[in-house]
């Protein structure tokens, strides 16, 4: 016969003052199997928790029920309280009083019929709990980090230091990301590549690093402490452990008009390339859509068409026959740095609901660029070795009209976000503008400038005062080329006239989204992301860089539009909870998965098909001479994360979840009846 | 097909030509007009700036009686009559309790089944068929197609082409054979409603709109709005300046008719401020082409004109 | 409350099974934001939509409940990645033979409430009440024999021996 004990939490006045919690604890008192309730003023507190202890060693209870406020609030505080008395803790279960009742109702009549009911259903509940054993994994003491723009080099960097070992996988044959693009950053106008690349040789360097770049993340098994996780590595057809970066086949290959990606297409590059000279690694790759040799296979030419980089290679590292290879790495935590792109204001739009902008041309006007255009206009390294030229005809523009808000805060065009940094990169264009071409005009055409951050506000006040940036509050309605200039009609708000502007060109200020395939990436890390496909957070204030699956953090832009600074502290910030969690030996987890009653299945497997984590195994039951007589599943219960699908699903009910049994939960339903 | 034909006041005033030309095209189109019984003012000029509920209300009659006179379609050739049908419409739909007093202050239920149409969705849904019976293309003309601003937004309320890259009046001027010009102030306003209250204003607008047709090398501009039709046809004597020629404004059904073979008078045509003869005789002088084919399109583009707008290319190519 | 059984003060009760990462949290939150709502629910806390039997709906039904609530993660942010998928399909078939078994479908209320939609709980909450509150007290599954059950607060009648077999 179960010997439960009852405790009604007054919670100072937050329950008792809409509920009488006396009479809650007297009538849940008088049900059978209770033998011990009462209320006290705060149950959370150490007299509150003294008094469990007490009635477990003095009552003998089978059982508490603690009436109080969420169990997300402090079901751990009794449930090791309950433990420090010796009883097992997966006995003792919480009643929310609090946030579902007393706090959502007036009448205390009603508040305390509802506490009642409340209670008796988790009695009746804990009558049928069975003590558990919490689950402990060991650790797998290396860490994933997925993306090498800022936010992923530091991560990478800060788990190394740590003492972790780090794999960091980047999809593009060099790490950086966006940031190496950048011309100069703000606020303190540091040029990017000399503070970035030192990193990018650091992270090369580390001892404990494993760099993978031109990698991709193919598959993810396990869970927190336990991933394994399948590596694409996509064939460079150059041999990596030969090439030493001498640079002789880029010199020799015949095709020299591919489009740069890293020059956002304003440059030229070779077929076989590094994306620029400063790349890590510091190892070419052929794309084979461009090169000469491949496109001639493609048109089934039997003579090779072209060979002029294996030719040159001194090292034999050129190999054409490579393939994408797979390998598998055993890490015990992910960090998800993914970063972002900017919108394109096309017509051809990677979602439904993005719009592009026909007012703006959809950029079929060559003097229309977007900021990061700008930024390699403006960069030393960049196409046209840092004059700013302008793409049409080359001139130096001598006006310059920049556009903010280009579908960010612009629900028509799809995206109601702020996109945050721009307010601060339009400042900083004005600037690196007037700094290389003195007598240029640069006019900013804005919704609000949001320069919240540390001189921030000082920055952008800098671009109006020293630099003579005009900023124009409004909106642009249409941007065409009309002969030798982009005409910009729009509105100034505050004058409540129209403008209509002259420019040589016109910088666009689009909205960062995050990057194409992430929701792919985020469906096999099974971590949810928003509409936009940003990478969700646990919490937004209390867990910013842990996602809502276990051992799976996010750093920098993936997650949201952010700066540098943020970036670099979200990174540390994940790389910080990672060591954290691989100072643990062994992993505790709650017992709350799925259990197979080998008698009763009949081996459908429903169960697997259903199981979003994979955890069905099949498990084989022999006679005693070692007879096949059936396949049964079976849960694994490190993989298990104890969502109860499979329970629902089973046509035989052969299995169960613990601590939410079919047993347990009519009982819940029957005693809502009583 | 028939469709249910709203043809609100200004079709009975200052833009005759175009009730006139519209039925004389329906027939060779495969349309049946029916002139809704008993309709009323849409609530365009000043009912939609004074009471938010008479604007919705007006509208939402004539849609509910085009409903009871068993129309599921109702063509509103007048772009404000078809802005404000297919706003109320919209307004219902995404308002239950307005819906609710909507069919309170009309005293009938109001499902909003009918879906207003405008002129240009109307005529580019008959594309085949005036390709067919074009047995005169206007090869050679070169056309402005003007939308204006009542056609294509609000964005949510009138789908039927792209807010702010349209193509569907070209995709039209091309199956007349003529050819469409690009140029910029296709969707600008022309000061619509303010020709009376201010006139200085429709007159910097509109001179706006004609200076870039011309300057695109347009020997005429295509409407498809009774107020853009007056500011640009009635106002242009006022607008031209010394020495400039004037642009014949048309009628998007007035430029089909021609194409089918109508005469200027059936079309309305000698309604106009702007001269049309010259373009009519030009029309005329066309050697009638091959009826079954598409018009051919002239060799060189405009010269201002560069790539004709995508749509006028994908017709092409029908 | 007072036990009069006249149909203006009919206080339902019903029954309302969530999930407990996005609905359990969102009615946290209601809490935590004071959200005053109708009393009538009482919230059974399960860990996903996807562990959600619908017989559990027809068994609060059969013990008395007047309406019944199921809410879960919005699709796509299922804790358990795709649970509430599994648990939309079943509820998909399950509608189909709600009308079969004598339910009106306004007893039955299905929504999705995130953890950070306290308000739209609220609206749930309220809103379920309401509609059941105007059905009337749930008399029981026609062709069953269950004795009626008194309105909330009303001294409870022992359940009739195989008045709709007990689990
Ligand atoms: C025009 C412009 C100017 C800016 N100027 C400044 C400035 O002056 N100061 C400042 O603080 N901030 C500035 N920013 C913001 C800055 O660019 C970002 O804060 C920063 O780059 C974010 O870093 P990240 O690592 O999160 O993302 P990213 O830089 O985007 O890096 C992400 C990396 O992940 C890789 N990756 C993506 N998907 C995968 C995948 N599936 N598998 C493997 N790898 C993948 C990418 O190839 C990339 O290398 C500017 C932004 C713009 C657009």
């Amino acid at each position: 016969m179960a010997r439960i004990g009852v405790f009604v939490c007054h919670c100072g006045e937050n329950i008792g003052r809409t509920v009488d919690c006396a009479r809650v604890a007297g009538e849940i008192g008088k049900l059978p199997g209770v033998v011990h309730s009462v209320d006290y003023k705060y149950m959370c507190s150490d007299p509150g928790q003294a008094l469990i202890k007490q009635a477990i060693a003095e009552k003998g209870l089978t059982g508490v029920v603690v009436s109080a406020c969420s169990p997300h609030m402090h079901e751990r505080t009794f449930r090791r309280a309950a433990g420090g008395a010796g009883l097992n803790p997966f006995l003792c279960e919480m009643a929310n009083i609090r946030e579902h009742c007393s706090w959502i109702h007036e009448d205390r009549e009603a508040a305390t019929d509802k506490a009642i009911d409340l209670a008796r259903v988790i009695v009746e509940k804990v009558k049928r709990n069975v003590p558990l054993e919490t689950i402990r994994i060991p650790v797998e003491k290396r860490a994933l980090v997925i993306g090498g723009g800022i936010a992923g080099i530091q991560a990478a960097l800060d788990l190394a230091d740590g003492g972790a070992e780090v794999v960091l996988v980047e999809k593009e044959p060099s790490i950086g990301g966006h940031m190496s693009q950048l011309s100069e950053t703000f606020p303190t106008l540091d040029c990017s590549q000399c503070i970035l690349t030192p990193r990018m040789v650091e992270v090369y360097q580390h001892p404990r690093i494993r760099l993978m770049a031109y990698c991709e993340v193919d598959a993810v098994e396990g869970y927190i402490g336990n991933f394994k996780v399948t590596i694409r590595q996509k064939a460079r057809s150059v041999d990596e452990t030969k090439c030493n970066g001498c640079g002789a086949c880029q010199k020799a290959c015949v095709v020299k008009n591919v489009p740069s990606e890293f020059d956002e297409r304003l440059g030229k590059r070779t077929a076989i390339y590094v994306p620029f000279p400063q790349a890590v690694p510091n190892i070419p790759v052929i794309d084979r859509e461009h090169c000469a040799y491949f496109k001639g296979r493609a048109r089934g030419m039997k003579k090779d068409a072209c060979g002029k980089c294996k030719e040159a290679c001194a090292r034999g590292a050129i190999d054409f026959a490579q393939e994408d290879r797979f390998v598998t790495e055993k890490v015990g935590a992910i960090v998800v740095a993914t970063g972002y792109e900017l919108y394109s204001i096309g017509k051809d739009q990677p979602a439904a609901g993005l719009k592009g902008y026909g007012e703006y041309g959809y950029g079929t006007v060559p003097d229309v660029i977007d900021g990061l255009q700008f930024e390699r206009l403006a960069s030393a390294s960049g196409p046209t070795a840092g004059k700013l030229l302008r793409p049409s005809d080359g001139k130096v523009p001598k006006k310059i009209v920049f556009l903010q808000c280009v579908g960010s805060r612009d629900p028509a065009k799809g995206i109601d976000y702020c996109s945050k940094v721009c307010c601060m990169y339009v400042a900083k264009h004005t600037m690196l503008y007037r700094h290389k071409v003195h007598d240029g005009e640069a006019t900013v055409f804005y919704m609000d400038v949001r320069a919240a951050g540390k001189g921030y506000d000082e920055f952008t006040r800098r671009a109006v005062e020293e630099d003579g940036a005009v900023y124009v509050r409004g909106r642009v309605s249409r941007v065409y080329r009309d002969g030798d200039v982009v005409k910009v009609l729009g509105f100034d708000t505050l004058n409540g006239t129209p403008v209509e502007i002259d420019a040589d060109m016109v910088v666009l200020a689009t909205a960062m989204r995050p990057r194409k395939g992430i929701e792919k990436l985020a469906q096999t890390l099974s971590v949810s992301y928003d509409r936009h496909g940003f990478i969700n957070e646990a919490h937004p204030k209390l867990r910013p860089v842990e996602t809502n699956t276990a051992g799976v953090f996010v750093a920098g832009a993936c997650q949201a539009p952010r700066d540098i600074p943020d970036s670099v502290a979200m990174a540390s910030a994940a790389a910080a909870k990672v060591l954290g969690l691989f100072s643990n030996e062994m992993l505790e987890r709650e017992p709350t998965v799925a259990r197979v009653d080998a008698a009763l299945c009949a081996g459908c497997f429903h169960c697997e098909r259903v199981c979003p984590y994979g955890a069905v195994e099949h498990k084989e039951v022999r006679d005693r001479k070692g007879n096949l007589l059936k396949v049964v599943a079976d849960v694994n219960p490190g993989v298990c994360q104890g969502c109860g699908t499979c329970q629902a699903t089973c046509p035989s009910k052969s299995v169960e979840l613990m601590g939410f049994t079919d047993e347990q939960i009519y009982a819940e339903v029957n005693a809502l009846a009583l | 097909m028939r469709v249910g034909y709203y043809p609100g006041c200004s079709l009975h005033g200052t833009a005759r030509e175009l009730d006139e030309s519209l039925r004389a095209v329906a027939p060779p189109l495969g349309l049946e007009l029916v002139e809704v019984n008993d309709w009323s003012c849409c609530g365009a000029t000043s009912a939609h700036a004074t009471s938010h509920l008479l604007s919705v209300a007006l509208p939402a009659r004539n849609l509910a009686l085009a409903e009871e006179q068993g129309h599921d379609q109702l063509l509103a050739p007048c772009a404000a009559c078809y802005n404000r049908l297919a706003s109320a419409r919209h307004a219902v739909a995404c308002d239950a309790a307005l819906a609710e007093t909507i069919e309170d202050v009309l005293g009938r239920p109001f499902p909003s089944t009918v879906a207003p149409r405008n002129l240009v969705e109307v005529l580019r849904a008959r594309l085949d068929l005036l390709r067919e019976r074009a047995v005169r293309p206007l090869t050679g003309l070169k056309v402005a197609c003007y939308y204006g601003c009542l056609l294509v937004r609000p964005s949510e309320v009138c789908s039927f082409d792209d807010p702010e890259d349209p193509v569907s009046m070209e995709e039209v001027v091309t199956a007349t054979g003529a050819t469409p010009v690009a140029w910029r102030r296709r969707l600008d306003c022309c000061g619509g409603a303010f020709s009376v209250a201010r006139t200085g204003s429709v007159v910097r607008l509109s001179r706006a709109i004609l200076d870039d047709a011309r300057s695109a090398g347009a020997d005429a501009i295509a409407v498809a709005c009774p107020m853009c039709h007056s500011n640009l046809d009635f106002r242009q004597k006022a607008l031209v300046r010394r020495g400039e020629a004037e642009l014949p404004v048309l009628y998007l059904s007035e430029l089909v008719g021609l194409a089918l073979g109508l005469d200027a008078e059936t079309l309305g045509l000698g309604r106009h401020f702007v001269d049309t003869k010259a373009l009519v005789e030009r029309a005329l002088a066309s050697k009638p082409g091959p009826a079954a084919k598409p018009g051919p399109r002239p060799s060189a583009p405009a010269a201002a004109a560069k790539p004709a707008s995508p749509a006028a290319a994908g017709t092409e190519a029908v | 409350m007072n036990a009069t059984l006249d149909k203006t003060s009919f206080e339902p009760r019903l029954t309302a099974f969530v999930c407990n990462w996005c609905t359990y949290t969102g009615a946290d939150l209601a809490g935590t934001s004071r959200l005053q709502m109708d009393a009538n629910v009482r919230i059974v806390r399960l860990p996903c939509t996807g562990r959600i039997d619908p017989l559990f709906i027809v068994k609060a039904f059969e013990r008395g409940a007047d309406g019944v609530i199921v809410s879960g993660c919005h699709p796509a942010d299922c804790h358990y990645t795709s649970g509430n998928y599994h648990a939309r399909r079943r509820f998909a078939f399950f509608k189909e033979l709600i009308e079969f078994l004598g339910l009106p479908e306004g007893r039955i209320t299905f929504s999705w409430v995130s953890a950070s939609e306290g308000q739209k709980w609220r609206e749930v909450v309220n809103d379920a009440t309401a509609r059941v509150r105007a059905l009337g007290p749930f008399s029981g599954y026609p062709g069953t024999e269950l004795p009626a059950w008194p309105a909330a607060g009303a001294p409870a009648p022992n359940p009739a021996p195989g008045g709709g077999g007990e689990r």
